[in-house]
C-alpha cells in the first residue's frame, strides 16, 4: 500500500488536545507519524493538500440502528455504511434491536462479517444484555464477547426487573464488559410518545414525566455501585438525570454517560404541529433540559454523543403523532449538528470532536480516534465553517425521516478514509 | 491371628467416640477428630473390600434415614454404611407418609423419637433442618443435606480421599469451582479443608460466587485460568440446569466455554492435579467426560468408596459415643 500525507491541514486531536497546523503520514493503514506545526512530506508518497480544511479522526457512533437483519427496507448495514462514510463517521456500532435480535455469538459474527465486507467503514456491534431483549434471561455475554460485541445493552427496552438487571451486571464483571442502560421508570414512561408538560398537555399527548429518567438512574446507578460493573448511562436527556448522575460521581463512582445528537439541538417546542420526525425516545424535552446538556458536554461531563441513528421509512412516520414510529437518522447530519455547539454555543472544537471521536474510543476500548502514530487512519477531512442546507430527500440512508429537513447547518465533510482508504469525498 | 481378626483389632483401636452428640456442620469436627475419624474410614475400606466386608459394631441399633429430597446415592451410602456395621435400617420417604399431609418436621421428629431410633440421617430443602431436628429427638442426628447449608459426610468423604491420594492435606491448595452459591458441599468442604491447613480456592461466574465468600478465608475468582493456576485439586460442583438458561448463567454452552472443565483447563492447574466431583455429574455442562473418567487424574470414583467407608466411621463413633453396640 502506498503511503498518503496530508498536510497544510488544521489538526484536530482531542485525544492530545491538539489544535493546531500540522501533517499526518499515514501507511499501510495506520497513522504512522503525526508532525505538529510541519507541513512538509517525505518524497515519494501520495500528498493531500488539505489547505483551509480541518483534519481530526473519524467520528465513532457506538448507537446505530439499521434494519438489517428483519427490516431491511428501513436500513440495511449498506445504506447505513454508506451514510456513515458520507457522514464522516468511520466506526458505527450496530444496536441488538434487530430481527432476530443480536443475542449470541453468531450474530454478532453475521453482523461483523456483512460489515467488513462492504469495505465501506468498520462495522462493529453491541450485543443484547437479555435473551431477545426480554429483559428476562440473561444473554450469552461471555460467548458474544469472544466473538468481538463491543458492549451489551437491550436498547431501547428497560430491563425493568431489578433482579434481572443486578445478574446481568453482576456476571458481566467476569468478562470486564461493558452495559449499557437507558435509564427510565418502565411504568411512568410507559406509552409516552412526548416529554410531560404543558405543550404534551395542550397538544393532548400522554407525557413522560423527566423524573422517570431520574429514577431509573438512580436504580440503575444503585446496581452498578452494588456490582462494580463497568456501566454506560445510555442517551441522557434530562436535567434531574444529570443531577443524579453527578451525586453519583461526586461519590466516586466511574460511570459513562452518553447523549443523543436530537437532545443537544432540539426541545419539546420543536415537535410544534405533531411533526412527527421530532418524535424521539426519550422524548425532546423542555428548553433548560437541552441548555444544561449542551453545558455537561462543554465540561465533558458527558463522555459520548451518539447520533442515535434510528431509520423509519415514511409510512411509520406519516401517522397521528401518537401512532407515529419514534426516531430520527443522524448518521449524515452528526457532524453538522454536533458543530452547532461550537457556532451556536461557543464550545472549543476539541470539546465537541471529543465525545464523537476519543471518547467512545475509549469507553469501547478502539485503537481508533486519536491522531496517534500506530492508530487506524481513520480520518475526516472537513470544513467546520461551510454552510449546509440539510436535504432529507438527498440522504443516503433508506429511510428520511430526519428532523434537520430544511436546517441550515455549519459544517461540510470534504473527505472519509478508513484504514487510510478513502471511502466517501465530496 | 487371621486376616479379619487383625483388622477388626485395627478397627476396634481406632474406633474412639464422635466429639458431638449430632454431625450437622463440619464444624463439629475438629483436626484430632477428623484425622481419627479418617483413619477409621482407612480401615473400613478395608473391610469392605475383603470378603468380610460387615462387623457388628453397632447390632441392634436402630438407624433411620429420613430423606425429604431425593436422593439415590446418599441414602444408599448410608444405608450400607448402616448395614456393613450390623445396624438395622429404616428408611423412610416422607413424600408418601405423613408429611404429605401437612405434618411438620417437629411433629415427624416427636413420632420417629417414640420409636428410640439410635440415629438419624436427614436430608432436606431447608437450611438449619438437621440442626432444628436434633434439638427436638433423643438420638444422634446426622446431617446428609440441608438445603444450600452443609453436607457434612461429603467433606468428611472427600477429606479421607485427598488424604488418601495426597497423604497430608496441609499446604495443598484446592479450588472449588461452579455454583457456590447454593451449595452445601462447598459449604462444608471450605469448613473442613481450611480446618485441616488446606489452602481453598473458590472459582465461578459472579452470579454464582456469594459476594461475600472471600471472607470465608478463601480466595474468590471468576476466571478459570487464574483461580487454577497451580493448583492441587480441582474439586467441580454439580450444576443446577434450571439456573443456566438465563437466570444466573446464560446458557450451558456458555458455562462450559468458560468454568466447564477440560483437559485444556486442567492443564492450567498443578501438574499431577487431581480432579473430584461430588455427583451426579453433568457431563459436557460442569466436566468433560474425558476428564471425568480418567483414572489418572480423577478421583470421582474414589470418592463414592469413601463414602461408604466415611459414613461408617461417623456412624461407628457416634454410636461408640452412645455406648457402642446393643
Amino acid at each position: 500500500m502506498t503511503a498518503l500525507a496530508f498536510i497544510n491541514a488544521r489538526l484536530l486531536d482531542p485525544a492530545s488536545d491538539y489544535d493546531g497546523p500540522g501533517a499526518v503520514l499515514v501507511e499501510d493503514g495506520r497513522i504512522v507519524d503525526v508532525a505538529h506545526g510541519v507541513s512538509t512530506a517525505p518524497d515519494g508518497v501520495e500528498i493531500i493538500d488539505a489547505v483551509g480544511l480541518c483534519l481530526a479522526p473519524g467520528l465513532i457512533d457506538i448507537r446505530v440502528r439499521t434494519g438489517e437483519p428483519g427490516h431491511e427496507p428501513k436500513e440495511t448495514l449498506k445504506s447505513a455504511a454508506l451514510a456513515a462514510a458520507a457522514g464522516g463517521v468511520t466506526t458505527i456500532v450496530v444496536q441488538p434491536d434487530t430481527d432476530p435480535a443480536v443475542d449470541d455469538p453468531a450474530m454478532i459474527d453475521f453482523i461483523q462479517r456483512r460489515g467488513a465486507a462492504l469495505n465501506l467503514v468498520n462495522v462493529r456491534a453491541a450485543g443484547a444484555a437479555t435473551k431477545a431483549l426480554g429483559g428476562e434471561r440473561m444473554a450469552e455475554i461471555g460467548l458474544m464477547d469472544e466473538a468481538g460485541a463491543l458492549y451489551f445493552t437491550d436498547g431501547d427496552h428497560v430491563i425493568a426487573n431489578s433482579r434481572t438487571l443486578m445478574r446481568v451486571m453482576s456476571y458481566a464483571t467476569a468478562f470486564n464488559a461493558l452495559i449499557a442502560c437507558r435509564p427510565a421508570d418502565p411504568w411512568l414512561a410507559e406509552g409516552a410518545t412526548a416529554a410531560s408538560g404543558e405543550l404534551a398537555t395542550r397538544l393532548g399527548l400522554s407525557g413522560a414525566p423527566a423524573v422517570a429518567e431520574r429514577i431509573g438512574l438512580e436504580r440503575d446507578l444503585a446496581l452498578v455501585e452494588q456490582t462494580g460493573v463497568r456501566f454506560l448511562v445510555d442517551q441522557i436527556s434530562t436535567e434531574g438525570a444529570l443531577e443524579t448522575l453527578a451525586r453519583a460521581r461526586a461519590r466516586g463512582l466511574e460511570v459513562a454517560a452518553s447523549v443523543s445528537i436530537n437532545h443537544l439541538c432540539f426541545n419539546e417546542l420543536d415537535i410544534g404541529h405533531y411533526r412527527t420526525f421530532f418524535r424521539l425516545d426519550p422524548p425532546l424535552r423542555a428548553e433548560s433540559d437541552r441548555q444544561a446538556l449542551v453545558e455537561a458536554v462543554r465540561d465533558g461531563v458527558i463522555d459520548v454523543i451518539t447520533s442515535a441513528h434510528t431509520p423509519a421509512p415514511a409510512e411509520d412516520k406519516r401517522r397521528p403523532f401518537a401512532e407515529a414510529a419514534p426516531g430520527a437518522v443522524g448518521l449524515e447530519t452528526l457532524l453538522p449538528a454536533a458543530l452547532s455547539l461550537h457556532h451556536e454555543h461557543g464550545l472549543d472544537l476539541l470539546d465537541v470532536l471529543r465525545p464523537l471521536t476519543h471518547g467512545p474510543a475509549a469507553l469501547l476500548g478502539l485503537e481508533a480516534g486519536a491522531l496517534t502514530p500506530g492508530a487506524p487512519a481513520d480520518l475526516i477531512l472537513f470544513d467546520p465553517a461551510a454552510p449546509v442546507v440539510i436535504d432529507a430527500d438527498a440522504l443516503r440512508s433508506k429511510s428520511k425521516n430526519t428532523p434537520f429537513d430544511g436546517r441550515r447547518l455549519q459544517g461540510r465533510i470534504q473527505a472519509t478514509f478508513v484504514g487510510g482508504r478513502r471511502v466517501f469525498m465530496t | 491371628m487371621s486376616q479379619a481378626a487383625r483388622l477388626a483389632e485395627t478397627i476396634k483401636e481406632r474406633l474412639v467416640p464422635f466429639p458431638r452428640d449430632h454431625f450437622l456442620s463440619a464444624t463439629d469436627l475438629n483436626p484430632p477428630a477428623a484425622l481419627a475419624l479418617c483413619d477409621l474410614a482407612d480401615a473400613f475400606v478395608d473391610l469392605s473390600r475383603s470378603d468380610q466386608k460387615t462387623l457388628d459394631l453397632m447390632r441392634g441399633r436402630t438407624v433411620v434415614n429420613l430423606f425429604f429430597e431425593n436422593s439415590t446415592r446418599t441414602s444408599a451410602s448410608f444405608e450400607i454404611a448402616a448395614r456393613r456395621l450390623g445396624a438395622d435400617v429404616t428408611a423412610l420417604s416422607p413424600r408418601t407418609s405423613s408429611v404429605a399431609k401437612g405434618e411438620t418436621l417437629i411433629d415427624t421428629a416427636a413420632t420417629l423419637n417414640a420409636m428410640k431410633p439410635d440415629v438419624l440421617v436427614i436430608r432436606h430443602a431447608a437450611a438449619g433442618a438437621a440442626d432444628l431436628l436434633s434439638q427436638k429427638v433423643g438420638c444422634a442426628v446426622i446431617n446428609a443435606g440441608d438445603g444450600r447449608h452443609e453436607h457434612p459426610t461429603q467433606a468428611l468423604l472427600d477429606l479421607v480421599t485427598l488424604r488418601r491420594a495426597f497423604g497430608d492435606v496441609g499446604g495443598l491448595t484446592v479450588a472449588i469451582c461452579g455454583d457456590i452459591a447454593h451449595s452445601r458441599v462447598a459449604r462444608s468442604n471450605v469448613a473442613l479443608l481450611s480446618m485441616m491447613g488446606a489452602r481453598v480456592r473458590l472459582i465461578g461466574p459472579p452470579t454464582l460466587v456469594p459476594g461475600d465468600a472471600d471472607r470465608w478465608g478463601c480466595e474468590v475468582f471468576h476466571d478459570m485460568r487464574e483461580g487454577l493456576a497451580g493448583v492441587d485439586v480441582v474439586m467441580m460442583l454439580r450444576l443446577q440446569l434450571e439456573r443456566m438458561d438465563g437466570a444466573l448463567a446464560p446458557s450451558t454452552r456458555e458455562y462450559f466455554r468458560f468454568w466447564g472443565l477440560d483437559r485444556e483447563k486442567l492443564a492450567w492447574a498443578a501438574p499431577g492435579a487431581k480432579v473430584m466431583h461430588p455427583g451426579p455429574m453433568n457431563r459436557g455442562v460442569e466436566i468433560d467426560s474425558d476428564v471425568a473418567d480418567d483414572p489418572a487424574v480423577s478421583l470421582i470414583q474414589d470418592q463414592v468408596e469413601m463414602g461408604v467407608a466415611a459414613r461408617m466411621a461417623v456412624l461407628a463413633a457416634l454410636s461408640e459415643r452412645r455406648g457402642g453396640a446393643a
